[in-house]
């Protein structure tokens, strides 16, 4: 067994980039994205599925050609049954039909006045389109399906919020909070901004997004914490960019090889997941920059406690340190 | 880190044996796998109707009506049990979802009071220890004695209801033929039906939509209903309104003779002279006597066959009817009798239900579904595991190979756990195959920075796994704490996403911590020498040279 690949080492290592010094670059990056984000929520909102805005959303399929949208975009508004959207998807035979929550009237209740327009809907399709899905949420339902997707992304930032509190400080469980709704709330924007359809499975991915950009976060926070034990004396902004820059291979690594799973869901995917899988790549791509950017420069604002000696958890001995000489010669640079 | 125990070794091995296993059924046809012998496992995991195609109905009862029909029985027992003990009543209503009765006499409130604070039931809750009763029965000003209701004994009452009502639903479904319906209840007040392969819902909805309530009432004699509308009807009768244009509204004793839960058999019948469809029933014992005693009494009047509190039909009492059998008329069609005779013969429902959620999927787009997530799948994991044998080599390969035990893992253990694959479940398997090699890139990355601070490769490789342990486990966790946030928010699909984002976290850690540094160990045992070669490509480190001075 002579011949080994090891692989190709492409990623620079011992970079020294002045990334805390110029936090002001990236805070005030974050600063305008969050701003935007908030701007856009206020005034466009948010484009809510039938999950939570009720209604009955309709998906269509050609038997043989294609579907001509504004011919049956047409043929659907005539209905009378108010607002009445079409968007084509997929290779162009498919379409999703959205009929919107219809007012009860003296002799339906909602239930009955919906599912008349929905086969309202039916009848205009005509012979060549055939019915794939449907899916119809009354209003009790989509009220509580807005209130447990809200309840659920606070718990799970709460329960991630102690956990990192318990493993670290309450200064990194706070930093690690602030990156993580930075997160979250710059990807909602986006999806304002983008005005794709906002529904229970883009809440899931915001949830696993969450839990996911975290990852990166805790793997320069452990960096910073080991760092904290092994030079003593270093000044907090010099040993918070050795960390980053110390982890940098991994956090965007760890993040190319998952980017690169949901990339196969975004593009091979069927409508259903579409949503889902860009909240989460778009999720990756700005955890992946608030993990170097933004966690660490507040750190740095909240500061953190320096003498780790009588931690529970055994710091490395001094003479085990790898590159002892040459990373105390950068300290002392 | 670098070291097992044989028997550990065995172990692992054994577990990634079983994992395959118990993974196999999964990708075959159910019918292929009934056919193989009882040692094989058979367990497969199950697919969402989001898969397999079907519909999802949430519906939920109106639970303001299972108050107002106990409140109606209250009023019916607090008559009875007041004249049994000879007191006088002026009046009982229902106001404010409580019933107040007022005594003639107001020296028998107390005798009343007493009556009626039999009514009450005791409510337990053995498990949360809390009891009570179901009644609140106090006193008020002039001879006015007020039965309220508790939320306690009300959600008795509603969890009944609902109990009541799955199997009404479940009879109601199976005599549509469908045989793999899955009924259950859904929080306190709601029923969740899933039928595989139904894509036409209505007539579902309209079978189990209507209570179905048959009632048999007695006429008033000489008030009709139009005399009544101007004054006022008389105690204990009320005005029900016709269920169409030909069947004009009565007025009807509250009371029912005999209800449809004393029914024996409803069938669809045509009647032997207009030919028109009808229901022939057949009453069980006591519907038949105390129907027998009724009609033996009211010959030549009429009397009103009311469904859901709506007069179908009233017909004129020729002869006593003794034997228990009749028919019921209306202007049905041959469907809707159809209809009406599945539901009398499933029973009433304690209160109507309504769809307050409906998805339906086709099984052709479920067919694509699964084929657009086996694309992304293979897709993904090929770009996955070129990357890494790109970056790692033969550290690489370890972590592919542990990655595609780690699929074999969540199969498995999802076919165990009998848990259901949905859409989003698979978006969650190719999530977490980017997720598991994360661990080995944590892992490889620490190896080639410890590489690269002068250690040997052994040392380096033993220190990376070390070292990394910590991270992975931290970094692992918080995704975790997500997944089971949305285990508890999901509703069917998101929860499919859950099941394998939560499992799939747990078998990464340990592919990663157990196949991939087994795999490493069996290489360095396979070298038989102490002088290994580092096994992954690193630069030397280069801020030697750039600018700083040596010590």
């Amino acid at each position: 067994m002579r011949f080994l690949f090891k692989g190709v080492d492409f990623f620079p290592h011992d970079t020294r980039w002045k990334i805390i010094e110029r936090r002001y670059i990236f805070i005030g990056l974050s600063w305008v994205l969050a701003v935007l984000s908030a701007v856009l929520l206020m005034t466009r909102g948010l484009n809510y599925g039938v999950d939570f805005k009720g209604g009955s959303l309709i998906e269509v399929q050609a038997k043989s050609g294609g579907i001509d949208i504004g011919e049956l975009r047409v043929r659907l508004d005539k209905l009378g049954i108010g607002d009445v959207q079409v968007q084509a998807v997929g290779t162009g035979n498919e379409a999703l039909i959205r009929v919107a929550q219809q007012a009860p009237t003296k002799d339906l209740n909602e239930e009955k006045v919906q599912a008349a327009a929905n086969e309202k809907v039916k009848g205009a399709l005509g012979e060549n389109i055939d019915v794939r899905r449907i899916e119809v949420v009354g209003p009790t339902v989509s009220a509580e399906l807005k209130r447990t997707g809200v309840v659920a992304v606070i718990a799970s930032m709460f329960g991630i919020l102690l956990y990192v509190w318990f493993r670290f400080e309450w200064q990194f469980a706070v930093a690690a909070i602030l990156a993580l709704s930075h997160d979250v709330f710059i990807t909602v924007g986006m999806f304002s901004l983008l005005w794709y359809e906002f529904d229970l499975s883009v809440v899931a991915a915001i949830l696993t997004l969450a839990g996911y950009s975290i990852n990166d976060t805790v793997v320069v926070f452990d960096r910073i914490r080991e760092n904290l034990r092994r030079y003593k004396r270093m000044p907090l902004i010099e040993l918070l960019n050795l960390s980053i820059n110390e982890t940098l291979s991994r956090t965007v690594l760890t993040s190319v090889t998952t980017a690169l799973a949901v990339l196969a869901l975004y593009i091979f995917g069927t409508a259903v997941i579409h949503g889902f899988s860009f909240a989460m790549l778009f999720g990756i791509v700005i955890g992946t920059y608030s993990s170097i950017f933004v966690a660490a420069p507040f750190l740095l604002l909240f500061g953190v406690k320096r003498d780790w000696s009588g931690s529970a958890v055994k710091s490395p001995s001094k003479s085990d340190a790898p590159g002892k000489g040459r990373r105390e010669n950068v300290a002392s640079k | 880190m670098l070291h097992f125990s044989r028997w550990k070794q065995i172990a692992i091995v054994l577990s990634v044996v079983l994992g395959v296993i118990l993974a196999i059924p999964s990708f075959f046809a159910k019918e292929t796998v009934a056919s193989w012998p009882w040692f094989v496992p058979r367990a497969q995991i199950n697919l969402g109707l989001d898969l397999r195609g079907g519909a999802h109905l949430l519906l939920s009862m109106e639970t303001a009506e299972v108050r107002k029909d106990w409140l109606d029985t209250l009023r019916e027992d607090a008559r009875k049990r007041l004249r049994d003990a000879k007191i006088v009543v002026a009046g009982i209503g229902i106001t404010n979802n409580a019933l107040q009765v007022r005594v003639a006499n107001p020296e028998d409130a107390d005798a009343a009071l007493k009556e009626l604070k039999g009514l009450a039931q005791p409510t337990g809750n053995l498990i949360r220890g809390f009891s009570g009763t179901d009644l609140e029965v106090r006193k008020a000003e002039g001879g006015v004695i007020i039965i309220t209701p508790t939320e306690a004994g009300l959600q008795h009452r509603i969890t009944d209801a609902i109990s009541a009502a799955i199997e009404t639903v479940r009879r109601r479904v199976d005599f549509t033929g469908t045989t793999e319906a899955q009924i259950v209840r859904q929080g306190s007040d709601r029923i969740l039906v899933q039928v595989p392969g139904l894509l036409e819902t209505a007539p579902l909805k309209e079978l189990i939509g209507k209570t179905a309530r048959l009632t048999f009432h007695e006429v008033h004699p000489t008030i009709s209903a139009e005399e009544a509308k101007r004054t006022r009807p008389p105690a204990g009768y009320r005005i029900y309104p016709g269920s169409d244009r030909e069947e004009g509204d009565q007025l009807l004793r509250e009371t029912p003779v005999v209800r449809g839960d004393e029914l024996k058999s409803a069938q669809a019948a045509f009647d032997s002279q207009t030919h028109e469809p009808i229901i022939a029933f057949t009453f069980n014992g006591s519907g038949a006597r105390k129907f027998g005693e009724f009609t033996k009494t009211h010959v030549g009047r009429p009397f009103a066959i009311v469904l859901d509190d709506k007069v179908i039909s009233a017909p004129v009492i020729r002869d006593a009817i003794l034997g228990g059998s009749g028919q019921i008329s209306g202007n049905f069609t041959v469907e809707t009798a159809n209809q009406l005779a599945i539901q009398l013969r499933s029973g009433a429902l304690p209160a109507k239900l309504t769809v307050i959620e409906e998805r339906v999927v086709g099984a052709s787009l479920g067919q694509d579904s699964i084929e657009a997530g086996k694309v992304s799948a293979a897709i993904g994991g090929i770009a996955v595991a070129s990357f890494m044998i790109f970056a790692y080599g033969l550290l690489g390969v370890f972590a592919v190979v542990g990655a595609t035990i780690h699929i074999i893992f969540v199969l498995a253990i999802m076919a165990v756990i009998g848990s259901t694959m949905t859409l989003p479940g698979i978006a969650g398997i190719v999530l977490t195959i980017g997720m598991a090699v994360d661990a080995n890139v944590l892992i490889n990355e620490r190896i080639r920075e410890e590489l690269r601070g002068g250690r040997t490769p052994i040392s380096a490789i033993e220190t990376g796994f070390t070292r990394a342990y910590g991270t992975i486990i931290d970094s692992q966790l918080t995704t975790f704490i997500a997944g089971l946030v949305m285990f508890w928010l999901g509703s069917g699909p998101i929860r499919g996403f859950a099941v394998t984002l939560t499992l799939g976290i747990m078998t990464t850690v340990y592919t990663a911590f157990t196949i991939a540094r087994l795999l490493v160990v069996w290489w360095l045992e396979a070298q038989r020498t102490r002088k290994v070669e580092p096994p992954l490509a690193f630069k030397p480190s280069t801020s030697l040279k750039s600018g700083s001075v040596r010590p």
